[in-house]
């Protein structure tokens, strides 16, 4: 197959995996046999591209012309290829643990779940490979109507109060703000497809450029940067694969994308650096980062703390793109793939905790490592490379984003980091310590580990945040495609 | 002179001959079967003229072979030809749909007399959109004036009786400021036909009475497109009307109104009055803006589903006024989208409230709860209309959406309170929208509700129909913009 008939391929095969689904909805097993080789197939297939790409290929496809010069198209290039291997390798994952959780709970609508799905994540590829604004834009806004049914998957009315939140905010933003923001820049530039180098230098200059980024990046609610970020706790209603893959990774990691992308293809990270009205973006992120850490210290409820905890690490991501450096802008692309596999993880033992025992709220978990000690070892692993301990991925990332911020000597980025990896510890370690280490509260239910596909899924992500820190040259290698040269 | 010249002339004479004879029939099944066989062809007729605006022709037709400015000519121009699209399409689909919702609605004795009314809109309607002469445009107003309040108060909801008072009331004032403002302009120029008019307008022009006939005209008209704050007229009379004629009704009627507007300010007055655009465009951007945030703020609290979405019209038609008050080429193009692409939109969306009503006792948002999991293709084309109507990527509405926030940019200063106004109304959009998404799909169903069916395969068909054109044409949009583009390029001809 050509590059340009594996994007659409790839496109494709998700919206038809999801029918297949839908029509093998009254035999579960013939049905989850459906996802699981559905989402092989398109991991394979995403994989395929990405030889072409570390070559320096950047295939595209033209699907449609709509008007005024305006096309639905797509285009692979390293960042794309990045987020889309990373949503579809882990879709696979999160598949085999969503047949232990979802069963393993006795959920309602098994067969919409996998759909909406399937759907949500055609929509993320959509994102991932669009080759203009135009194009994201339609795909962004199908990968949130896609997952409020979810959200909204249990269905009572607390559920329906906090997915109204989520899709109110996220619609929101992306209709009052995004669209705005991308027909203004279509004003000026003539143009919305993705340039390196960026479309906007000479067209637009001064505090406007201040203004459109800031239309941009809270626009983008899908990457929670405060004051847009509450919708991500209020999704937590959801079943925990749902956290776990959309609003661990492919959600909330489509928000970062875009405006990484935005910043690097269409403002250009040196024209943005020569821009002072766009300096105020690190300080949102610093902000989020370190007001995000403080609100995760003060909360009670495990997935609710993990919610939090996502709200910072996105603003690492957006931190280290603002912070406009070559070796910042690889530190956010590796940054997404390191707390995809951390935080994947956590929410994966969230929800394996959830469905052995029922337990929510952090006090209850004491003593729980020694019930289960393989998903408690993975979220060992895994908060440990949310702080950013070696040997985990988390470590990766937050070097390349130290050394950015040293480039320009941003003292600001330098210091958040520091604080917030102090903050992360105090909220994490005392979580850890209290499952391995106190005793168990007495009259609690007698329980063992989730079902075998669970701790599988959670064991593979864990051992893969471990792999990261070893092997991470090819992400490297692709990465730094995007500014040229690593100084 | 073959058929196809003819075309201009059989969009009105043919809806127009039938309804006598769907009078004749009598029998309800006859009565209904002739009426839409009209339709159809009136549908079949604005297609093939929409061909020929498209492949460039100019359409120019006189009745009885009279030339203008003596005879009456019929002229197609390509703001005409959209709105014919609009008028016969709606019907059409209104009345291949309609025959199970009607039903319920007008008693047996007395169906072929509404259809006939029907067929009477609808030439009327096809009249205004087709005519080259500023008198006969009042004719046929009022033929399709007086026969849309039969239609309105021929429900069994009785307060469509007061509905229909208050609209007989205002329209019969805007035709007779219409009426006014054409006398005069005879009066000074003694003739009627729009090209002719524009011609020698250009002796008396700055004179009091064309200033005066110009001011008439325009409000008499506002009224008839129901503009803010003249508009008061319209939600009772969507709310109470039978469902299909809502779903006829609010597709077209008010765009006609808009498209005269449109046709006499910037063909007939533009050139001949001076900073006549500038004029124009201060009266209307505001009311237009006011319209869009009144009208989105009402529609976010109303419980009754035809009157939130009567409210959420009122707004739309501000998105329509607004793009044409920008007076540029993008702005008008986006108008003439936005004509098209609300209708499909609203269209839908009351065809889907007419379904809803067959197998529900009310349509507020309380009886409608739950029923989305037992209608399920009914919901799905509600909803995909209801996404069109927030402007959602890849539905119809946000290609004119676009085009009007992209038009309001190019404006400057001013350009981006119409921005912030429209993104306004577009978040209002989404709440009203979602509030009836959340009541159909989410909402705990009702023992009604519970024993609901999915609605009668004609309606569920041409609902269905109308959601897919509102996808189809938010991804392949070329045809209504093609057309529209042709209407900005020849309104704005006289702007030199």
């Amino acid at each position: 197959m050509s590059a340009q008939n594996t994007i659409l391929f790839a496109l494709l095969w998700p919206l038809l995996g999801a029918v297949g689904i839908a029509l093998a909805g009254r035999w579960p097993n013939l049905r989850e046999t459906v996802t699981l080789v559905t989402a092989s197939v398109l991991a394979l297939s995403v994989w395929s591209l990405a030889p072409g790409i570390m070559d320096g290929g950047r295939p595209g496809v033209v699907v449609a012309e709509v008007f005024g010069g305006l096309s639905i198209a797509f285009s692979v290039e390293p960042l794309g290829m990045l987020f889309a291997a990373l949503a579809s390798t882990l879709w696979i994952v999160n598949s085999v643990y969503s047949i232990g959780y979802m069963r393993g709970n006795n959920e309602k609508h098994q067969t919409r779940f996998y759909v909406c799905f399937a759907i949500a994540i055609a929509a993320a590829l959509g994102v991932a490979f669009a080759d203009n604004l135009l194009t994201l834009f339609l795909c962004y806004e199908i990968l949130t109507l896609s997952t409020y049914p979810l959200v909204s998957h249990k269905g009572d009315a607390a559920t329906i109060r906090s997915a109204r939140i989520y899709l109110g905010i996220l619609l929101g933003t992306s209709i009052g703000l995004l669209l705005p923001a991308i027909i203004w820049t279509y004003t000026v530039a003539g143009t919305l497809t993705f340039t390196p180098g960026g479309i906007l230098e000479g067209n637009l200059a001064g505090p406007a450029v201040g203004l459109l980024l800031g239309l941009y990046v809270f626009g983008i609610g899908k990457a929670a940067v405060m004051p847009v970020h509450k919708w991500l706790p209020s999704a937590m209603v959801a079943p925990t694969p749902v956290s776990a893959l959309l609003h661990a990774v492919a959600v909330v990691k489509a928000g970062v994308f875009t405006v990484t992308k935005v910043i690097i293809y269409i403002f250009g990270v040196e024209a943005l650096f020569a821009e002072p009205s766009g300096g105020w973006l690190v300080y949102a992120a610093a902000f989020t980062i370190i007001a995000a850490s403080v609100v995760a210290l003060r909360q009670q409820n495990l997935k609710r703390m993990l919610a939090y905890s996502t709200i910072g690490q996105l603003s690492y991501v957006i931190m280290a793109a603002a912070v406009l450096t070559p070796l910042s802008e690889v530190g956010a692309a590796v940054h997404i793939v390191a707390h995809a596999f951390g935080k994947i993880t956590l929410f994966f033992s969230a929800g394996a905790i959830y469905v052995a025992s029922k337990k929510t709220e952090l006090p209850q978990l004491h003593g729980i490592g020694r019930r289960m000690p393989w998903t408690m070892a993975a979220f060992t692993i895994a908060a440990l490379s949310m702080i950013g301990v070696p040997p985990t991925g988390g470590f990766v990332s937050k070097w390349f984003i130290l050394a950015g911020a040293f480039q320009t000597d941003n003292y600001l980025a330098i210091f958040t980091i520091i604080l917030s990896t102090v903050l992360n510890a105090a909220y994490f370690l005392p979580v850890i310590f209290a499952a391995w280490f106190s005793t168990e509260p007495a009259g609690g239910k007698d329980h063992g580990e989730a079902p075998w596909p669970a701790v599988l899924a959670l064991c593979v992500t864990a051992m893969a945040t471990l792999a990261f820190f070893f092997f991470n040259q090819p992400v490297l290698e692709l990465e730094s495609q995007l500014v040229g040269r690593l100084k | 002179m073959s058929l196809t010249a003819q075309l201009p002339a059989l969009q009105v004479v043919v809806p127009l001959l039938t309804a006598p004879l769907v009078v004749l029939l009598r029998t309800p099944g006859l009565s209904w079967a002739a009426a839409t066989a009209a339709s159809l062809t009136a549908f079949a007729i604005a297609v093939a003229l929409a061909g020929q605006v498209l492949a460039g022709e100019v359409i120019h037709y006189e009745m009885g072979g009279w030339p203008a400015p003596f005879g009456i000519s019929l002229n197609i121009d390509a703001l005409g030809s959209l709105v014919l699209l609009l008028v016969t399409g709606a019907s059409t689909l209104a009345l291949v749909g309609g025959r199970d919702s009607l039903a319920t609605e007008i008693e047996a004795g007395r169906r072929h007399l509404f259809y006939a009314a029907w067929l009477i809109v609808l030439a009327g309607l096809s009249g205004i959109a087709v005519t080259g002469d500023a008198f006969n445009v009042f004719v046929f107003m009022e033929i399709s004036s007086l026969a849309t309040y039969v239609l309105i108060a021929a429900g069994p909801d009785r307060r469509a009786l007061t509905a229909t008072f208050k609209y007989l009331i205002m329209g019969t004032i805007g035709a007779t400021f219409y009426l006014i403002g054409v006398g005069m302009v005879y009066m000074m120029t003694g003739t009627l036909n729009f090209a002719d008019m524009e011609v020698r307008l250009a002796e008396v022009t700055e004179l009091r009475p064309i200033v005066v006939a110009a001011g008439f005209i325009t409000v008499g008209l506002a009224l008839k497109a129901a503009m803010f704050p003249l508009h008061v007229w319209l939600p009772g009379a969507y709310t109470h009307a039978p469902h299909m004629v809502t779903a006829f009704v609010a597709a077209c009627s008010t765009k006609v109104a808009i498209y005269v507007l449109l046709r006499f300010d910037f063909f007939v007055f533009q050139n001949n009055l001076s900073q006549h655009d500038l004029h124009f465009a201060s009266f209307l951007l505001p009311l237009a803006l006011l319209g869009i945030l009144v009208g989105s703020a009402v529609a976010m609290v109303e419980s009754n589903l035809k009157r939130l979405l009567a409210h959420s019209s009122v707004a739309q038609i501000g998105y329509i006024l607004l793009g044409a008050s920008l007076i540029s080429e993008a702005g008008i193009t986006a108008a003439a989208a936005h004509m098209f692409n609300h209708a499909l939109a609203k269209g839908a969306m009351f065809l889907a409230v007419a379904a809803f009503a067959l197998r529900l006792s009310g349509v507020r948002l309380n009886d409608i709860a739950g029923v989305g999991r037992q209608m399920p293709l009914t919901f799905a084309a509600l909803a995909v209309a209801g996404a069109s109507l927030v402007g959602i990527p890849g539905t119809a509405g946000f290609v004119s959406k676009w085009l009007l926030l992209q038009a309001a940019f190019a404006q400057g200063t001013l350009g981006l309170v119409a921005v912030v106004v429209v993104v306004l109304s577009s978040l209002a959009a989404v709440v009203y929208v979602w509030r009836i998404i959340e009541a159909a799909y989410f909402c705990e169903p009702s023992a009604e509700v519970q024993a609901a069916r999915e609605a009668p395969l004609p309606i569920l068909a041409v609902l269905l129909l109308a959601a897919a054109a509102n996808i189809y044409f938010g991804l392949v949009p070329a045809f209504p913009l093609s057309l529209a583009e042709m209407s900005a390029t020849e309104l704005l001809g006289g702007l030199q």
